[in-house]
Order: structure tokens, then sequence, then C-alpha cells
């Protein structure tokens, strides 16, 4: 699947998207936002703070419970600050 | 009919207002609502709105959806723009038609509040000192302002 990261989570990661292949055994948001902690100190700065972090799955915003199975493309982002 | 546009240019919130009366003679109030970008008493060079292309345009069109189904309104207009902006520039417009302005002016803050917490948009503040001000902080009060319609 496609991750793609807004704002300071981008920053921090130092990109906007990837390709990521999480094992069978990450099965919701939460799980990933984990997994994707231990690919290096970066990622754990990004989502040092798991609550504040929101997810949208293929476009539409989702909680952290949310099952990851069929998506396509994730997105992490802080929350919004347009208007 | 509703128009939802997500642009870098700007935009004129009087001939967008007038689009929605054009030729009708059933349209009893007009609200409209531009929001700017302000200096922060001098402080602030520009802002720099980035944006989620396909959801922030799919995340405007949910909300007019929730809009038109709350309040029997006429037309909807939302423009949202994306990129560096100066100070006493404009950033976002709302404007609703409806038979009478208590449904306009429902609609019209209704979709403010909403745009402002659920449409993929973050501000970065560039300050005038050349130091980055960084990313604007989502606010607590945008969330109560939200949070009030689903009572």
């Amino acid at each position: 699947m496609k991750a793609v990261y807004f704002a300071w989570v981008r920053e921090r990661i130092g990109r906007s998207d990837e390709e990521i292949a999480p094992p069978a055994s990450v099965t919701d948001v939460e799980g990933l936002m984990t997994w994707l902690i231990g690919r290096g100190e970066e990622y754990a700065h990004a989502f040092e703070n798991q609550k504040v972090i929101r997810v949208a799955i293929d476009q539409t915003h989702v909680k952290h419970d949310a099952p990851i199975a069929n998506a396509r493309e994730i997105a992490f982002f802080p929350p919004m600050t347009g208007g | 009919m509703a128009t939802i546009r997500v642009q870098a240019e700007d935009f004129d919130p009087a001939a967008e207002a007038a689009a929605l009366t054009d030729g009708r003679t059933d349209v009893g109030a007009v609200v409209t609502f531009t929001g700017l970008c302000r200096d922060e008493g001098g402080v602030l060079e520009t802002l720099e709105l980035e944006h989620y292309p396909g959801m922030a345009e799919g995340e405007l069109a949910r909300i007019v959806k929730e809009a038109e189904a709350r309040w029997p309104v006429q037309g909807v207009v939302v423009i949202h723009r994306y990129g560096k902006i100066a100070p006493g520039e404009r950033i976002v417009m709302v404007a609703v038609s409806a038979w009478h302005r208590s449904e306009a002016f429902c609609a019209a803050e209704f979709l403010m509040d909403f745009l402002k917490t659920q449409a993929p948009f973050w501000k970065r503040q560039n300050l005038a000192d050349g130091k980055s001000g960084g990313w604007v902080e989502g606010k607590e009060a945008d969330d109560k302002a939200a949070e009030k319609w689903t009572r």
C-alpha cells in the first residue's frame, strides 16, 4: 500500500509518500503506526504522540482502530488547520 | 448545484456570490464569508497552505452534501486556496443562497466550522524576521465550534 504524509508528519519522516508492505500481523491503523515507528527514529519522532495523528484511508477519515486490509492509500497528518 | 474549488489562485467573492443569483428571482438570501490572511501584528510574512489533493476536494464535497441535507439551501460556493498567501490576501470563501436568511446563515457557519476541522489543509507561518514560525496548531475552539452542530 502507499503511505502518504503531510505537514510536520511529512517533514519529520523526510518524505511525502512511499510504498510500504507491513506484515499480515499488522491489521489496523494503530498497529501500522507502531510498525512504522520500528522503521527508524524519524518515524518515532513523527509518531511520538500517536493520539494527535489523524489518519485517512483512501482519502476518507478513519479512527485508529480502523482495519487496513483493503487500503490502497493511507495518509498520516496532524490536526487540520485550514479555513 | 454547488461550486467547489481548491486552487492556488485568488478568487472574486463578489462575482462568485453574484453567480448564485444570476437569472433567478426565487432567492431570498445570500450569505457570504471570506477568510483572509492576518499579519498577526506585523510579524507574519506569508502563510503556506499545504493540502491533500483529491481528499481536500472530496471532503469539501462531503461537507457541502451534509449542509444541503440539513438545510433547504438553493446554492453553495466553497473555494479554498493553497500555496503561499500574503497578509491581506483571501484564503477561503463560503457563500450560500436560500429562500430565507436563517438557513443561509446556518449553512454558511456549518460549512466553515466543518471545513476547518475536516478538510485536509495545513497552515505554516513564515515570519517576517526570516525564521520560520512553524506549523499552526489545531485549535480546541475550532473543534468545539464543529461539535456544537452534532448536539
